[in-house]
């Protein structure tokens, strides 16, 4: 299927260069250098994460159906909650998002291959090796992590279980591993984008991927840093975080955080670029203020550096400090803002189509921002206290994470679903898996934020009896939600088995040089520069 | 697929980035002191300084005001040492030497090092909080059984902010008999 169009329509393609196919079995995807098969590695790996870590959500909703102890220990959900934040954090968001990225960057700026195919190939290797690392310690004496994705000193290193070694070993493979990822994407973008594409005439993906991959490279090294004084913590005696020795815990804090900060906008710029595609299709207008979208795309990764410290308004900070943390953080309402009437203005007055993707993409941007809205409440220091560590801080960065990042990514799996296999996905069962997303990302989250305002902490294995039917409300809501993507996979199966085959432009709305390769996109996807168009450019 | 001109080019772009990548390292190693010099500098985390030398002659009390300082003790970190002070507080002037005696008693039956931690709050009055004596300036080793006072004596300064009237002075007491090695215990 693959040759017959490859041969057919892209001849000259193949002049200057009579190469091979994939090659066959285990070996291919092995030793494959080649950008769509290590991007499709990353998805497949990704979704198997959001699984595992899908379990562990489920198990968590389980045991919080019902005040009480039923279930599972104290000990064990402390690691079931520990392991769902990291495996989502760092196994399925990410590196979806690295797929996406092998996938369409080298298509979309018109290049034959990423800059680094051998290193790509290592980047992604090296995951499964990490996680494998990370959930064994579930199995280990003691247990596998239990302090929080935040692994705050010194619950991760006095008080730590003896896998910690395992965990912070892991981390670091993943940190390897995002700065590689990240390398190559900037080299791709920065020296190989075909002749005429300027900076400003990048398609925003390519803007919001080459600025995440920049934020990767700035903060992996620092998460590298804190776990390595970690690691002398716990075995070689040193006083890094340790308060006897003359170290501090909350120096530990503000490490973390900025890393963490600037990482909470690496698993969304990348979502704004897949968004910033998808309404301009099905809107069929061209996306309004895209230099606008850059720029703020590049004010909020400078303004995520100098705001970490609003993850602890409670540690005690002098006034100033937290006068300036607060304001800063506002300060990102403004750029996020002026993207999220840039979507809204894209699609007034469009001719608007409903398709799964444009369902999905709507539904991020209303969904991301109640999330976006939750977070300004928490930026205010004064209220802060009151809502610091409970169930809407719970509920806050579920809505940034789930209906926000999670469904650009599926968005962005819809979307591109026709170029990647050639087939399209039923349409029907497209939207049944929407609405069923939709509904149980809502009905999990939301009452979230009550329990929280109530005053639950986050957290906990049990609770006390007043918080009993917002629990089970949202436990319900998990499980609708976590079946559902299991029926995203049975709509992605069936759509690579039997979908319709699929035209080189998909979606008639849709711009971009990957649009003009016919579907399935040849192995190979540029040999030659192609030329770039005003008819493709975002601009 | 790449020309060798843009493989040059991709090598000097992987080459910035690899710096980049280790300046970030560097940077967050040298976080390390560069918090510490800026809780020093500002007093931002509370931590009292070390040693002060104290001269009489420049310094008289400050007798329009009284500034109450608070002492609280508590162990950390499974410490089972018992460990109090003599008051729960006294009332000071600014620029007055004062002396306070807190106590340890080692209530295990072995040799064991306690290490005393301050912290300070409000925290615009760490700098003006100066010690000449405190036992968190070194280790106690302490036999079974045994007790000990301690001696800690102050000097609040007379730069202290108007607006501050009490200070709460903390000590937390960690166990560091494991950090400390045998010889240190069999030494002592």
């Amino acid at each position: 299927m693959s040759e017959v169009i490859h041969a057919g329509q892209q001849d000259d393609h193949h002049d200057d260069h009579h190469d091979h196919g994939p090659d066959k079995g285990l070996a291919r995807w092995l030793f494959t250098t080649n950008h769509k098969d290590i991007g499709t590695l990353y998805l497949w790996f990704s979704f198997a994460m959001f699984l595992v870590g899908g379990v562990m959500a489920l198990i968590i909703r389980t045991e919080l159906f019902q005040p009480g102890l039923q279930f599972v220990n104290p000990e064990f959900f402390n690691q079931m909650t520990t392991n769902h934040g990291l495996i989502m954090v760092f196994g399925a968001i990410m590196p979806a998002f690295v797929g996406l990225a092998n996938w369409l960057v080298p298509m979309q700026v018109g290049a034959p291959d990423m800059a680094l195919p051998r290193m790509n190939n290592l980047s992604f290797w090296i995951l499964p090796f990490a996680f494998g690392i990370m959930i064994s310690t579930l199995f280990m004496e003691g247990g596998g992590p239990n302090f929080g994705w935040t692994f705050y000193a010194p619950l991760s290193t006095t008080y730590a279980p003896d896998s910690v070694t395992f965990f912070i070993f892991a981390v670091h493979l993943m940190g390897a591993s995002s700065i590689m990822g990240s390398i190559n994407i900037i080299a791709t973008i920065l020296n190989m984008r075909a002749p005429g594409m300027t900076l400003m005439k990048m398609p925003l993906f390519i803007w919001t991927w080459l600025i995440t991959a920049y934020l990767l490279i700035a903060v992996m090294p620092v998460l590298a840093g804190a776990v390595t004084m970690m690691l002398f913590d716990i075995h070689f005696g040193t006083s890094f975080f340790n308060a006897a020795g003359g170290g501090d815990p909350v120096m530990f804090q503000h490490i973390f955080w900025f890393f963490g900060h600037p990482e909470v906008y690496i698993m969304i710029l990348p979502a704004f670029g897949v968004i910033s595609h998808i309404i301009p299709a099905f809107a069929r207008k061209t996306l309004f203020g895209y230099d606008s979208m850059v720029y703020a795309v590049a004010s909020i990764a400078f303004l995520s550096f100098i705001v970490w410290a609003h993850h602890m308004f409670t540690v005690g900070m002098p006034l100033a400090g937290q006068l300036f943390f607060m304001y800063t953080t506002m300060l990102i309402a403004i750029p996020t803002g002026v993207k999220v009437f840039n979507w809204t203005a894209t699609m007034w007055r469009g001719s608007m189509t409903f398709e799964t993707p444009m369902l999905f993409a709507i539904a991020f941007v209303v969904l991301f921002t109640i999330g976006g809205f939750s977070g300004l409440m928490l930026a205010i220091t004064p209220v802060d206290y009151q809502y610091h560590d409970t169930y809407f801080v719970v509920a806050h960065f579920h809505y940034v994470l789930v209906p926000g990042a999670l469904f650009s990514i599926i968005a962005a799996v819809y979307f591109w679903f026709p170029k990647w296999t050639g087939r399209m996905y039923n349409e029907t069962l497209g939207k049944l898996h929407f609405w069923l997303s939709f509904i149980g990302v809502n009905i999990t989250f939301f009452p979230q934020h009550f329990s929280g305002l109530a005053g639950m902490p986050r957290r906990i294995p049990d609770y006390p009896l007043q918080f009993a039917d917002f629990n089970m409300v949202s436990s319900v809501g998990a499980f609708i939600f976590g079946f559902s993507q299991l029926f995203f996979l049975y709509v992605i199966i069936h759509g690579i088995r039997s979908g319709t085959p699929a035209k080189a432009r998909a979606w008639e709305g849709a711009k971009g040089l990957e649009w003009t390769l016919p579907s399935p996109a040849p192995y190979h996807s540029f040999t030659k520069p192609p030329k770039v168009t005003d008819e493709e450019v975002h601009a | 697929m790449t020309t060798n001109a843009q493989s040059s080019e991709i090598k000097r772009t992987v080459r910035k980035l690899c710096l980049i990548v280790l300046a970030m390292a560097a940077f967050a190693w040298a976080l390390v002191p560069l918090y510490d010099l800026f809780c020093e500098i500002t007093g931002l985390n509370g931590k009292t300084g070390g040693p002060y030398t104290y001269d009489p002659a420049t310094t008289s009390p400050d007798t329009s005001r009284l500034v109450k300082v608070n002492f609280i003790t508590n162990t950390n970190q499974g410490m089972v040492w018992d460990f109090w002070s003599e008051k729960g507080g006294v009332r000071v002037h600014p620029g007055e030497l004062k002396e306070v005696n807190f106590y340890v008693k080692n209530t295990t039956d072995r040799v064991m090092v306690g290490q005393a931690i301050p912290s300070l709050v409000p925290v615009s009055a760490t700098q003006y909080f100066h010690k000449t004596e405190c036992f968190c300036f070194n280790q106690q080793i302490l036999q079974p059984g045994e007790e000990m006072a301690m001696p800690m004596r102050f000097i609040v300064g007379r730069e202290l902010p108007k607006n501050v009237q009490s200070i709460n002075l903390s000590y937390a007491l960690f166990d560091i008999t494991e950090a400390m090695g045998d010889a240190a215990v069999t030494g002592g």
